[in-house]
Order: C-alpha cells, then sequence, then structure tokens
C-alpha cells in the first residue's frame, strides 16, 4: 500500500513539473537556445577550418552542454523553494530522497533530453565525422543525467541564497570535471576509429554513482537550506 | 571513561582551553623541525645529478602537496562526524580548515610552477597532477565561498560539510580521469611499496619538512577554531567569564 502511494507520489510529481514546464514554454528553450548558441559562436571565433573545428568539436560541445546545464539547474527547486512547497516535500510522509529524483528526472526530461536531441545537428555543424556524432549522442545521453544529479545537490545547498548564482557555478563546474573529460576524448577517440566501449563504461558508471548517491545528499542538502 | 573524554573535549570550554596550551607546543615543535628540515635539505643534502640544486624546491613542494590532500580528508572526517552526532566542534574543525588547506593547495601549485620553469621550460603545463590539484583549488574555494555566503553559523557549516562530502567522493574520480587524460610529472617515488626511489639524505629533510608542515596545521587549526569558537559562542556564560576574568 505504501509503496503504491509512493509510486503514485512519485509520477504525479514528474507529471505536475512536466504541465508546469509545458505551460512555460519560452523558459524551458532558454537553455537549449544557448548550447546552440554557444556552440555556433565558437567557428566565428576560432575560424571555420574544418580540420580545427573537427580536432576542438566534441570539446566545444561539451563545454556548452555543461553551461546550459548550469543555466538550467537553478529552475530545479527555485520556485518550489519561494512558494513553499518544497517545505512540503520534507514535511510528506515519503522519504525525501525519492520525491528529488523524481525532480531530478523532471528537470532531465525538460532540459537534457532537448539538448541531447539537437546533439548531431551540432555535430554536422562542426564537421565531426558520423562515428564521432553517433558516440557524442551516447555520451550525452548517459552523461546529460550525470549532470542534473550532481548539480542538484549543489542547487540545494545554494537554494536558500540571494545570490546563489555565482557560487553555483563555482561548486559545480569542478565536479563536472571528469565527466568532461571521459566524454570528449570518447567523442575524439571515436572520430578517430578507435573503440570507445572503455569511455562509455567509464561514464556508465558516473550515472550509476551518481544516480545511487546523490539524491541522498540532495536531500540532506535541502533539509540544511530549510532548516 | 574514554566516552567521557570525548565528551569533554567537545565541549567548547574545555577544548578552548587545552587547544590553548597545546598551541605553544605545536608551534615550538614546528618551528624545530622547520630549521632542521631546512638545514638539511639546503646545506646537508646533496645537488642532484640531473636536476642540480633546483630539486631542492621539493622540499617545500612536496610536503605542501600532501597537505593539501590530508587537510581535506581531515575537513571530510570532521565534516561526517559534525553531520552525523551533530557535534559543534567537527563542524569548525571543517570551516577552520578551509583556508588552511586552499593554501597548501596553492603553495602546492606555485612552488611546482617556480620548479616547472627550469625543468620543463614552462611555468605551467597541462599535466594531471597540475590540474588535479587546481580543481582541488577551486573545490577548496567553493567551500570557502558557500560558508561565507550562508549567513546562519550552523547552517553554513553543515551545508560545508555535505559539500565536503560531495567532494571526496570525486576528488579520486578526479584524480584517476586526469590522471589517464594527461600525463607527464613524474611518478610517486616515495610511497612505492618497494624501496623509495629516493636517496636517504634526500628522504630524511623531506620527511622532516612534512612532519613540519603537519605540525604547523596543528597549530594553525586550533587557533583558528578558538577564534571561531569565541565568535560563536559570544553570549555563553564560560566565553563571559573568560572575558572579565582578563
Amino acid at each position: 500500500m505504501k509503496c503504491d502511494s509512493l509510486t503514485r507520489a512519485f509520477t504525479l510529481l514528474i507529471r505536475r513539473d512536466l504541465i508546469l514546464a509545458m505551460r512555460h514554454r519560452a523558459e524551458m528553450a532558454n537553455p537549449l537556445l544557448f548550447f546552440i548558441l554557444v556552440t555556433s559562436l565558437f567557428p566565428l571565433g576560432i575560424g571555420a577550418n574544418p580540420n580545427l573545428l573537427q580536432a576542438v568539436g566534441p570539446g566545444i560541445i561539451w563545454v556548452a552542454a555543461l553551461l546550459a546545464a548550469l543555466l538550467s539547474l537553478d529552475s530545479v527547486f527555485r520556485s518550489d523553494f519561494e512558494d513553499g512547497t518544497l517545505e512540503q516535500y520534507l514535511l510528506s510522509s515519503h522519504p525525501v530522497s525519492v520525491l528529488v529524483l523524481a525532480k531530478v528526472l523532471a528537470h532531465w526530461l525538460i532540459t537534457g533530453l532537448p539538448l541531447l536531441l539537437v546533439s548531431p545537428l551540432l555535430g554536422v555543424l562542426l564537421d565531426l565525422p558520423a562515428a564521432g556524432i553517433k558516440v557524442l549522442f551516447v555520451t550525452l545521453l548517459l552523461g546529460t543525467p550525470v549532470l542534473s544529479l550532481i548539480g542538484s545537490v549543489c542547487v540545494a545547498l545554494t537554494v536558500g541564497l540571494r545570490k546563489g548564482g555565482m557560487i553555483l557555478s563555482l561548486l559545480v563546474l569542478p565536479l563536472y570535471v571528469p565527466l568532461l573529460i571521459f566524454a570528449s576524448s570518447a567523442v575524439d577517440t571515436a572520430a578517430a576509429g578507435l573503440p570507445v566501449t572503455a569511455h562509455l563504461s567509464l561514464i556508465a558508471a558516473l550515472l550509476v554513482l551518481a544516480l545511487s548517491l546523490s539524491p541522498f545528499a540532495t536531500a540532506a542538502a535541502l533539509r540544511v537550506s530549510l532548516s | 571513561m574514554f566516552n567521557n573524554f570525548f565528551h569533554k573535549m567537545a565541549s567548547p570550554k574545555y577544548f578552548y582551553r587545552i587547544a590553548g596550551s597545546l598551541i605553544p607546543w605545536l608551534a615550538g615543535a614546528c618551528l624545530l623541525f622547520t630549521l632542521a628540515g631546512l638545514y638539511y635539505g639546503l646545506y646537508l643534502a646533496p645537488p642532484d645529478y640531473q636536476q642540480g640544486e633546483s630539486y631542492r624546491i621539493m622540499f617545500i613542494h612536496v610536503p605542501a602537496a600532501w597537505m593539501s590532500m590530508f587537510v581535506y580528508v581531515v575537513m571530510a572526517g570532521a565534516g561526517a562526524i559534525g553531520l552525523v552526532w551533530r557535534i559543534k566542534l567537527a563542524e569548525i574543525m571543517v570551516i577552520s580548515s578551509a583556508p588552511i588547506g586552499a593554501s597548501f593547495t596553492f603553495l602546492a601549485l606555485v612552488s611546482g610552477s617556480l620548479w616547472g620553469k627550469p625543468m620543463w621550460g614552462a611555468w605551467w603545463v597541462w599535466d594531471a597532477r597540475l590540474t588535479a590539484e587546481l580543481i582541488l583549488l577551486f573545490l577548496y574555494l567553493g567551500i570557502i565561498a558557500l560558508h561565507g555566503a550562508i549567513e546562519d553559523r550552523r547552517t553554513a557549516a553543515r551545508a560545508v560539510a555535505i559539500l565536503t562530502l560531495v567532494g571526496v567522493i570525486n576528488i579520486p574520480i578526479i584524480h584517476f580521469s586526469v590522471e589517464w587524460w594527461n600525463t607527464l610529472h613524474q611518478g610517486p617515488t616515495v610511497t612505492r611499496f618497494d624501496k623509495p626511489a629516493i636517496h636517504i639524505s634526500m628522504l630524511i629533510p623531506l620527511l622532516l619538512m612534512a612532519v613540519a608542515f603537519k605540525l604547523y596545521y596543528a597549530f594553525v587549526v586550533l587557533m583558528r577554531a578558538r577564534c571561531e569558537l569565541l565568535e560563536r559562542e559570544s553570549n555563553a556564560g564560560w566565553v563571559r567569564e573568560l572575558v572579565e576574568s582578563k
């Protein structure tokens, strides 16, 4: 019985966040536009030499993805914090970590998934070979949830602060480093025609680790922020 | 009895007194070890057959790099204790350690780049260990910034403790990821399981300096913790008695 109500709370929470996002479509499009804009600024800045673009392309796309994720993170708990819903989550009889996981999953569906879908297009823009684009898609598929999960811990720590934005980037970006390294070197390796199973396994390991640990850290951080 | 000891130590009043009486001893020992280490390292140890005299930066650089990791681990341990048992002193330890750890990390980076210029021909290279150390510095700065941003001291301390624990899980991952990404730095020479690859005449000053750095951390962290304690407990009876008795 209790398990059922937990599943229900989980799905309801995701549905609520998705509906809220659909009602604010412009806000939802912002991180995506940012992602595309930043990526397309690079060829203008460093020159459109195809060899150069191929060499730096994976790094550019991944750095742009990190920044877009950073930009969208503030919205995970912000509105819930402001109208007091967040306190109701903490007071509810369900484990906070599960509710947090629902919030993060909804956040990924809203911001990570569009990014993922548009990434092959950016790969083409930056002259990546077909093998590289395929692997880029897989790394983003495995990696963007990690961005949301790790980011949720830091955003939970800064949600009560007035000037949380700058601090958030200082907290989040160092933690994103391993993912950036593994993912962009996976795309590089694939573009060179070498096997990438090891890279992808490492990113998947990061995902499993983040998925199993970060909801608890986020729940603890929310408790501290709202105390 | 054992339990009793910890309860006593965790009470701010006793800690303040005991830390106060420990500090001169630790500082004196630190001075002694530093002088001995510097004398041994700068005069007695022979110049390196490849690197000449400039290898002597190692006697500052290596202990600083060790301490940058050590302090973080201490912070994570204290943070976990503070979160689980809500011991005020453990929280104070975390936040008192952060600036010291950041300065050790900074010292390791600066001394490393001073050494790198004659050896590698560049102030900075994107070598694995340098990069890992740089990211460690960012983690420290993030911790300090978060603590500064939260007004309530208890909330700040607990938030910082959570962040430290998240960081400590990430440090090995960051370390291995950058190591695997790019490496130019020489491998470990002291902590190998067989015989150390460093000659005994250079090992002794290195270890002396390492002990000196540990002692430095110990007495500075106690000083900072005492100060933080006074600020937090400024309304407590024992602080008022302390001030009035002086």
